[in-house]
Parts: structure tokens; sequence; C-alpha cells
């Protein structure tokens, strides 16, 4: 964010407000903490690239890095009433599962290929992340961590599934099937022989933990991570 | 009654009431049928002002049964035109704005030529001997009316069902003269069960003892019986059993008790004969078969070796298709394919399925999600475009 900052202080403050309006769940349930990762992500993108957002959402990404990156951004979102939403507002995106229909996009026919906050709540990540890889010459993707301290002591002291602010669902209610850890998914990562060129965990309060840290570390304190990779 | 109503729609045909474009034998119109019209006219609308760049042009559309009227009064029904919800001063299509083209399609029979202008070779109205019109020929001949406005690249092409097809015409065959394009409810190809629908239509009409193979006029007859039922059948797959049900349900027209006999007891019956009759006030009867044949025969991913992406490649064109849920004639799944085509061609592309239970005919309603979708879509265009508001 640093970058578009220094370039588009109003626009960045503007984007924050809709955080903010995302945080009183007048759009989506998701809360403050959880979109930080948004910025991390626009961090990650050079301006004027090609990128692909899976599971855009309401859209807040997308005009995030159209304001500050002038990129040619289009969206791939499962609710119908998220993508109307961002048609009226003139970006470009399609209804789509990831799951099902990220098959039709050419191979690296996009810079980068955003999966934000989307993958555990797909039928098989393992797919879908060995898609992004194909279509993106890069790919980003952000994901809650189910290593997190929180998450562990929830299990371990009360033995139940844990619900906490970032992660509010009931284990019955909740959209997010596939949960993994920070080390899970590195895991993941070389099963598909993906590279990562970077990594980015934050804590809970959505500031960065330090690179030098050690991956266990990451994985426990890592309220949720940013990968970017390629392949 | 019957001769009056044949002279106006034959005048309508030959000299419109609205301005007409005439290409000589220099400028022939190339067909798919493999010969040459010519000659040949198009006669059009134009609404608000062309800017100096040229560069603030759309191209609406129409579709089976439309015209050139799209934003004003229809000369021959004294109705408002068929997309004033959409097209006008301060409208989602600002016309203080943007200047706005509607061309009557050729095969048509407002005033572009079609089977009912007359055929200079004889002096007679065309009737079958027109060619079979394609919607690429639609399309070659809209080019025409476009190169004569000096328009380069049109800001935008939009329209509904047939229009829809137009729209992805354009887009395939003359991708850098489209900067944006909006097909709305419509596909790529006519399927099956459309092409049987309109069989049942030109069935009907042809069935019609006054449609006289086609030369009624020349008889002083119309096909109203046929042409009429064809329109009946036709208008019910414009709307959805959903919003049949909730306008008409099984209430009786004017009675309080079923007649045991032919009549029209229902009001949907009743709904069905009026919307047959009054069209026959309006449309000729071969135009129809024309129209329902260039439909049938639209099959975009055919003319690019079945692979309907190879129809989009290299587009720079930015796409946005508009579905409606309840629409069986041209379902979401029609406008999908489009997407996925436009996504493995790596277009720019929108799609916005609409929730309505108003079926096909939906797109020429006033419908606030598709208004919203058609706003931001053009809103956005017109910034890339460096068009100022």
């Amino acid at each position: 964010m640093r970058q578009a900052s220094a370039h588009d202080p109003e626009k960045l403050q503007t984007f924050r407000t809709g955080i903010m309006r995302q945080a009183k769940g007048t759009i989506m349930s998701v809360n403050h903490a959880q979109r930080v990762d948004l910025e991390v992500v626009a961090d990650l993108i050079p301006p004027q690239s090609r990128v692909l957002d899976v599971g855009s959402g309401d859209g807040l990404l997308l005009e995030l890095l159209q304001a500050t990156k002038q990129v040619d951004g289009r969206g791939m979102e499962l609710s119908q009433r998220g993508v109307n939403e961002c048609v009226a507002r003139g970006l470009s995106v399609i209804q789509g599962d990831a799951d099902k229909d990220l098959k039709f996009y050419p191979d690296k026919g996009f810079d980068f290929v955003v999966l934000s906050q989307t993958l555990q709540a797909t039928r098989n990540p393992k797919l879908v992340l060995d898609e992004l890889l194909r279509i993106g010459k890069h790919a980003i993707v952000s994901f809650p961590n189910f290593g997190h301290w929180r998450v562990r002591l929830s299990l371990f002291v009360e033995g139940r599934m844990p619900v906490t602010k970032d992660l509010p669902y009931s284990w019955y209610d909740t959209p997010n099937i596939h949960f993994c850890t920070i080390r899970d998914f590195v895991n993941l990562c070389e099963e598909l022989g993906a590279t990562v060129e970077k990594a980015t965990a934050l804590d809970a309060n959505g500031q960065k933990i330090g690179l030098s840290m050690p991956w266990w570390f990451w994985n426990f304190f890592g309220q949720q991570a940013v990968f970017l990779l390629k392949r | 009654m019957v001769a009056l109503r044949t002279k106006r729609t034959n005048n309508e045909a030959d000299e419109p009431s609205s301005p007409v474009l005439r290409f000589g034998a220099d400028k022939p119109l190339k067909l798919d049928a493999g010969t040459l019209l010519s000659p040949f006219q198009i006669a059009y609308k134009t609404y608000g002002t062309l800017n100096d760049a040229r560069s603030n042009a759309i191209l609406v559309c129409h579709a089976l049964t439309g015209d050139q009227h799209v934003a004003s009064t229809n000369p021959v029904t004294g109705k408002p035109g068929w997309w004033e919800v959409l097209i006008g001063p301060g409208k989602i299509i600002d016309t203080s704005r943007f200047f706005v083209i509607c061309s009557n399609v050729i095969g048509g029979c407002l005033g572009s030529t079609g089977p009912a202008s007359t055929n200079p070779a004889t002096g007679k109205p065309y009737g079958l001997d027109l060619p079979i019109i394609t919607i690429r020929d639609m399309v070659r001949a809209q080019l025409m009316l476009v190169d004569h406005f000096g328009i380069e690249k049109l800001f935008s092409v939009l329209g509904g069902s047939m229009g829809g097809m137009q729209v992805l015409q354009w887009a395939s065959s003359y991708p850098e003269r489209v900067f944006s394009a909006l097909p709305i409810a419509t596909g790529a190809r006519h399927s099956s069960q459309n092409i049987a629908f309109h069989e049942v239509g030109r069935q009907a009409v042809m069935a019609d003892p006054d449609w006289h193979g086609g030369k009624y006029f020349e008889q002083g007859k119309r096909p109203e019986k046929g042409l009429a039922v064809a329109r009946m059948a036709a208008h019910i797959t414009y709307l959805s059993e959903a919003a049949l049900h909730r306008k008409f349900g099984r209430n009786l027209q004017d009675r309080e008790a079923l007649t045991f006999g032919f009549d029209a007891d229902f009001q949907i019956e009743s709904y069905l004969r009026h919307q047959g009759m009054t069209f026959v006030d309006r449309f000729d009867a071969n135009s129809y078969l024309y129209m329902t044949r260039a439909m049938d025969y639209f099959d975009l991913a055919a003319d690019h070796g079945g692979r309907l992406a190879d129809a989009f490649a290299g587009t720079r064109t930015r796409f946005c298709l508009v579905s409606f849920t309840s629409d069986w004639l041209f379902p979401t799944e029609e406008s999908r394919s489009v997407v996925h085509a436009l996504n493995a061609a790596g277009a720019s592309v929108s799609f916005v399925e609409i929730e309505t239970d108003r079926g096909h005919d939906a797109f020429l309603l006033d419908e606030p999600e598709l208004f919203a979708a058609i706003n931001g879509f053009i809103a956005s265009a017109a910034r890339a475009r460096g068009l100022s508001a």
C-alpha cells in the first residue's frame, strides 16, 4: 500500500472507508481485519498489469487497483448480487465459480490472478490453485491461517471448532470447507511445483509479521497469509 | 380496410417516413446467399449529435419485429419508440451526449430493402424473390450506413434478442470498429427449440390461403390470420409461465362462467388474440419469414470452425452481456457460453444475470437492474474512450 498511498492518499482513504462500510456488514459479512489483506495484495501488483480477481466480492480490490495502479482488471464472483453491483459501478465482472469456470481462461492470459480469502471456500483448492498458476504469470493467494494460536487454543482447550472475529461462522453454516494452515499451503505449493516469490503473514491487528521470523512463528501468530506465487 | 393497410405498409417499405440511404448499382450489398442485392436502401433514425471526433456514436440493433423508431413515435402504430425507456435526452443512453443510430434491418418492412419493397426489375414487391438475408448481411448493410456517417469506430453497439445477435456479429466481423458491445438476452446461435417455434410461425403464415405463395400484395390480400397465429405462438415464448400466471391466471374474459364453446373465455386467449391482431397491422408477413430465417441461420461458432472463442480472437472490444432468469428463449446458459468464449479470447467482459419473471421481453421493459448495468458499463466505457460526461 506504500506505493498507492504515496501516489493518491485520497483514493486510499476512499478504499479504507469502503472497507469500514463492509465492516458494518451492510454489504458483506467480512470484517476489517480480514480485508487488510487487500492492501497487501495491491502492493504486490505493478501499474498497468492485467489482473483477474477471482472471488471479487463487491469489487473493492478491483476498484482500488484501477484507481491507484491503472490495471486492466477483471473479476469473477460467485454471487450474482455482487456481480450486478460491480457491473453497475463500471467494473468488468462476470458471474462464475472458481471451481468450474477458470478452465475457460487461456494460459498466462493475465499478469496476476488474485484469489483473496476464497481458497478455503472452494471445493477443490488444489485444482483451483493449479488453474491460477496456469492462467496467471503470477498468482496471489490470501487465506486465513488455521494454524493461528487462537484456533489451536479453541480446539485444544474448549474442544470446539473455533469461531473468531475473522472466522465468524459456526461449523454447520460456514462457507469455508477447506481450511489450511500456512504450512499446509506451503506444502501444496510444493506439490504443484509453484515457486513462492513472496509471502506475508499478518497478525491479529493486520500488521505484517517480520520477515526474519521462522515459518513456525508465522504459522502460530499469523492470522492470515498472502502469497505471491509463480510456476 | 385491408386494402388501406396493404397500401400503407407498402408505402412505408419503399418511401419510409424516416431518412433513407440509397445505394445504387455501384454499391451492391454482398449477401451470404451468394448474390448481390442492388440497388438497395437503408431506412434509419438518428438521435443526438455526432461530435467532432465522431467518437460518440451508438448503434442500436433492433429485434425480430422491431424497427428504426427506437426513441421516437412510431409512424405506423403511433406508439412511443420501442426503447424509449432507455434511450432519449437525460435517459441511460443519453441522446444529449451520444449520437444514437438505429436502422431498419435489411429484410425488414419499414423502409430498408425487404420482401415488401418494390423489386426494380419487376416493378412489383419482391416477395420471395428476395434472397435469404442473414444476420451478417444485416450487419454488412449497417456498416455501409456507419461508413456513410464517417464513423471510424462506434462507441457502442447494443441490442437485445435478434439485435443482440447483430451486436455479436458486429464484434466478430468488425472488432476494430466496435469499442464496446452490449448483447442482451441473446445467444451466439439459435437453438433447435427456437428454430422449431419459428417454423411453426412460418407454417402458419404459409398455410393462410391469403399468402398466395408470397405474392399477396399483387392479389390485394394479406395473410393476416396466419401471421396473427405466428405472432400468438411467438409471443408466448417472449413471456414466462410465472408472468402469464401472475397476469392472467385462469381468469375469465368479460364473463362470469365458461361458455362451453371456443370463444376467448380466458383472459390469456383474449390477450393473445389482441397481440396477433395488432401485429398484422404493423408487420409484413413475408418479412416475418425472412427475419425468423435470419435468426435460425445464425451460428457464430459454425462460421469459425465450431470454436466460438475464435469468433472473437484478439478482440479489444469491451463486452457486457445481460440475461434474464426467466428467459427460456435465450436462457442464461446461451449468454454464459458467449462469456466463456470471450474469456478464452482474453476479452474484457462483464456478465449480468437479472432475476425477473418477465421472460425474454424483460429487455424491453423498465428493469432497474438492467438499467444499472447498462449505465455502469456505458459510463466506464465512456471514461476509457475519453468521452466527457
